[in-house]
């Protein structure tokens, strides 16, 4: 295992997640600009190309957003229009940024990039205060179940570093986010294009007594995230050697979905519903005496039962929901086509796929001001939407607010395979 | 007892990812390739794919893209390389490729074959049907590369739109397609460089010597430091001398630039790309060309 001497500290750093979702002018690039600076993660060569853009379009200072600015098409039109993924690093973390566009119409990238964050920043200008778009961004945070929300109230040198405005800010929004489902809210006022709270104190806000928002992302505690609870192991690949020294191997293979996983443990097997033990938990390092979420393991069974992929192992005495009628939010991704009731596409859900058919659709939500409308129910591109779906085959699935991975599922095109949309299951 | 908290370390995460990415490839797929230049990044994937499936041996071949252009040492790293994992070696020659008229080689001084490895490989994919080809390539690499996702759609002519590429959510990924087209695969897409050396120390991972210090004749080309080989011709003003270098990455022997460095072990390259301040591409003539000479390559179905 991990050597603890001080020249190998990475061997226990962390990995966060995380998503940031602003609207157009709130300072986003510039703090994701300034993170990656002040990390030390933006390279010599990067900051010349962006310095000559820079210069050939004639801006007065270097764009520090242009770092983190994708591809030709987006920046011909300026704007940013898909999901793009950053890295950087500190002796204690590394950190894998999703950064989405802040848009209305860009609702599929954040939900896109928060399915697999752990924190969400939500910027918000200090001028402006919490305005519909913020609500937008943290009504999906709390969709897709993201723990840690940071609402970063940006710009704080243009309202004189009012510790008024910060409070009635945080108040508005407080009041607003308490008909949401977020378990951990931080305000914190920052400056991204000063560097006040990003990464050090900010000496222009005496009155704020909390960390700077790098401090929070390296020390916020992500450990019990992941279910620890419901065994959960969809069989992703049968591993069968066919050699002479592995004759009669035959091992399963897959990544902890949830729970955890011991030699010895008795596990039932879906959906024939015989029972077994692990005999071993194997890596090509070795036998390992427990696995969990996100470890991806080799499993051999005490007793010889045929296990394909798309099963799951789990505990006899906690099984996943086992349906085929499925209660389900989705949001809609496609932009050829739109979705309605009784249309028949594929789901995507741990490592099976079968196909279904849209019994109803429930109703839309209307991400501004999260009323249900119920007068049109054809879903279009990045809508949400509430649906019941009958599947083919039953599915084994938990709650998404119990496990975001079985409890989640994409739709599938039958004919262009294009990803349709994103779902997340609701107990019917 | 109480248990100790389920923490998980950065490389174990990712090393995780990568084999659940491997055996979704296998899954998903029927006719995999893991496209294998020599490099440390493909070696990563080889010795990730390795632990994906063992005890069984890696169910799809490797490939190598060979623009005849090599250093001798990788070369014979290959060999021995893919001989002990066991695996499946394809051989897919850009040199072939120009000897039937496929494409037409660069002339002058500053001919590279790197642009001309594009056909060599779609010719290959489409020769031997494979509908996945696995890569080493990581997001962080390059800017065009931050959207890039963990299974690339190609259309029936190997080339990326932007435009139309799956969004991928939580850990379900859609490798479903119609005929002829197929996917590039990138199960480090979330790795950077310093995670890549960080692994290769936790795994005692063994390397191709360029990666290390050496001393090497070598000439200064547009700023950046190039090894004089058979395959270059100096221009007037170039002098070459010996210097103590290593590269960075391995590609077409070229335009693959070196560094003036004295990292002679892993543990010294971890200091220095701690230290760096170039990105690894920075020593690469070919992305160079233009600040969009990346993604400009990707659209028409570079690796
Ligand atoms: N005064 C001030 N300006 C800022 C701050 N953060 C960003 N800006 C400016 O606001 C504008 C929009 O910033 P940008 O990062 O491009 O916003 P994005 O659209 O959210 O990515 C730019 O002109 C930035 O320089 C800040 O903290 N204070």
């Amino acid at each position: 295992m991990a050597e603890t001497d001080g020249k190998d500290s990475y061997l226990d750093m962390e990995l966060l997640r995380f998503s940031t979702a602003g609207s157009v002018d709130d300072g986003k690039s510039t703090l994701i600009g300034r993170l990656m600076y002040d990390t030390k993660t933006i390279f010599e060569d990067q900051l010349e190309a962006v310095e000559q853009t820079s210069k050939q379009r004639g801006d007065e200072n270097v764009d520090l957003a242009l770092l983190t600015d994708g591809l030709r098409a987006e920046r011909e039109q300026g704007i940013t229009i898909d999901v793009a993924y950053r890295y950087f690093a500190t002796p204690k973390r590394k950190f894998i940024i999703a950064d989405t566009p802040g848009h209305i119409q860009y609702t599929r990238n954040m939900v896109t990039g928060a399915s697999t964050a752990n924190l969400a920043i939500i910027l918000v200008d200090a001028r402006h205060g919490v305005i519909e778009q913020s609500c937008r961004h943290s009504f999906i945070a709390s969709l897709l179940q993201i723990e840690h929300v940071v609402v970063a109230v940006n710009k704080m040198d243009l309202v004189d570093w009012s510790e008024e405005r910060f409070e009635e800010i945080v108040r508005d929004y407080k009041d607003f986010a308490s008909r949401l489902d977020i378990p951990q809210i931080t305000f914190i006022p920052i400056s991204a294009l000063h560097g006040d709270n990003v990464v050090n104190r900010s000496e222009n806000m005496p009155w704020y007594e909390g960390s700077s928002l790098l401090f929070h992302l390296e020390t916020v505690y992500i450990g019990p995230d992941a279910n620890h609870i419901d065994a959960r192991l969809p069989v992703q690949w049968v591993v069968r050697p066919h050699s002479d020294k592995w004759h009669d191997f035959r091992g399963y293979a897959g990544r902890v979905a949830g729970g955890v996983f011991k030699p010895g443990d008795e596990v039932t097997v879906l959906p024939s519903g015989f029972n077994s033990r692990i005999r071993k938990i194997h890596t090509f390092d070795g036998e390992i005496e427990e696995a969990f979420h996100p470890h991806s393991i080799l499993v051999t069974l005490e007793d010889d039962i045929d296990i394909s992929r798309g099963d799951m192992l789990v505990k006899p005495n906690n099984r996943p929901r086992v349906d085929q009628d499925i209660d389900a939010m989705i949001c809609w991704f496609s932009e050829k086509r739109k979705l309605q009731a009784g249309d028949k596409l594929l789901v995507r859900h741990t490592t099976r796929e079968v196909k279904a058919i849209i019994k109803s659709v429930q109703y839309k939500v209307n991400v501004n001001t999260l009323h249900k409308e119920e007068d049109n129910l054809t879903v279009g591109l990045n809508e949400i939407a509430r649906v019941h779906l009958r599947v083919a085959s039953p599915l084994f699935f938990d709650e998404y607010t119990r496990n975001r991975i079985t409890g989640s599922l994409v739709l599938v095109d039958p004919f262009t395979h294009e990803t349709l949309a994103g779902g997340m299951i609701r107990s019917l | 007892m109480m248990h100790r908290s389920y923490t998980v370390t950065h490389l174990e995460h990712l090393e995780s990812e990568a084999i659940f990415i491997l055996r979704e490839v296998a899954a998903q797929f029927q006719k995999p390739v893991l496209l294998f230049s020599g490099g440390k990044d493909s070696i990563c994937v080889a010795h990730l794919a390795r632990k994906a499936f063992w005890p069984a041996r890696i169910p799809f071949p490797l490939m190598h893209v060979d623009t005849g252009h090599n250093f001798s040492e990788t070369m014979a790293f290959r060999d021995r390389f893919v001989a002990e994992l066991g695996a499946r070696l394809e051989v897919a020659s850009v040199q072939a490729s120009i000897d039937e008229g496929r494409v037409v080689e660069e002339k002058g001084a500053l001919a590279s074959r790197n642009g001309l490895q594009t056909v060599t490989l779609l010719d290959a994919i489409e020769k031997h049907g494979f509908d996945a080809a696995i890569g080493g390539a990581r997001r962080d690499e390059e800017k065009a590369r931050a959207k890039e996702r963990f299974f690339s759609h190609r259309d029936d002519f190997g080339q990326w739109d932007p435009k139309n590429q799956r969004p991928e959510l939580w850990n379900l990924f859609n490798g479903k397609m119609n005929a002829g087209e197929h996917f590039r695969v990138f199960p480090l897409s979330n790795w950077t460089e310093m995670d890549v050396w960080q692994y290769i120390k936790r795994e005692k991972i063994e390397l191709p010597g360029i990666y290390f210090s050496h001393r090497r004749t070598v000439f200064e080309r547009g700023g950046t430091l190039m090894a004089l080989t058979d395959f270059v011709t100096l221009q007037e003003g170039e002098e070459p001398s010996e210097e103590v270098v290593r590269f960075r990455t391995v590609g077409d022997a070229t335009c693959t630039g070196c560094t003036l460095s004295k990292a002679s072990t892993v543990d010294d390259i971890i200091a220095e790309v701690a230290a760096a301040r170039q990105t690894e591409r920075g020593t690469r003539s070919d992305d160079r060309r233009s600040e969009t000479a990346m993604e400009d390559r990707k659209k028409q179905g570079y690796f």
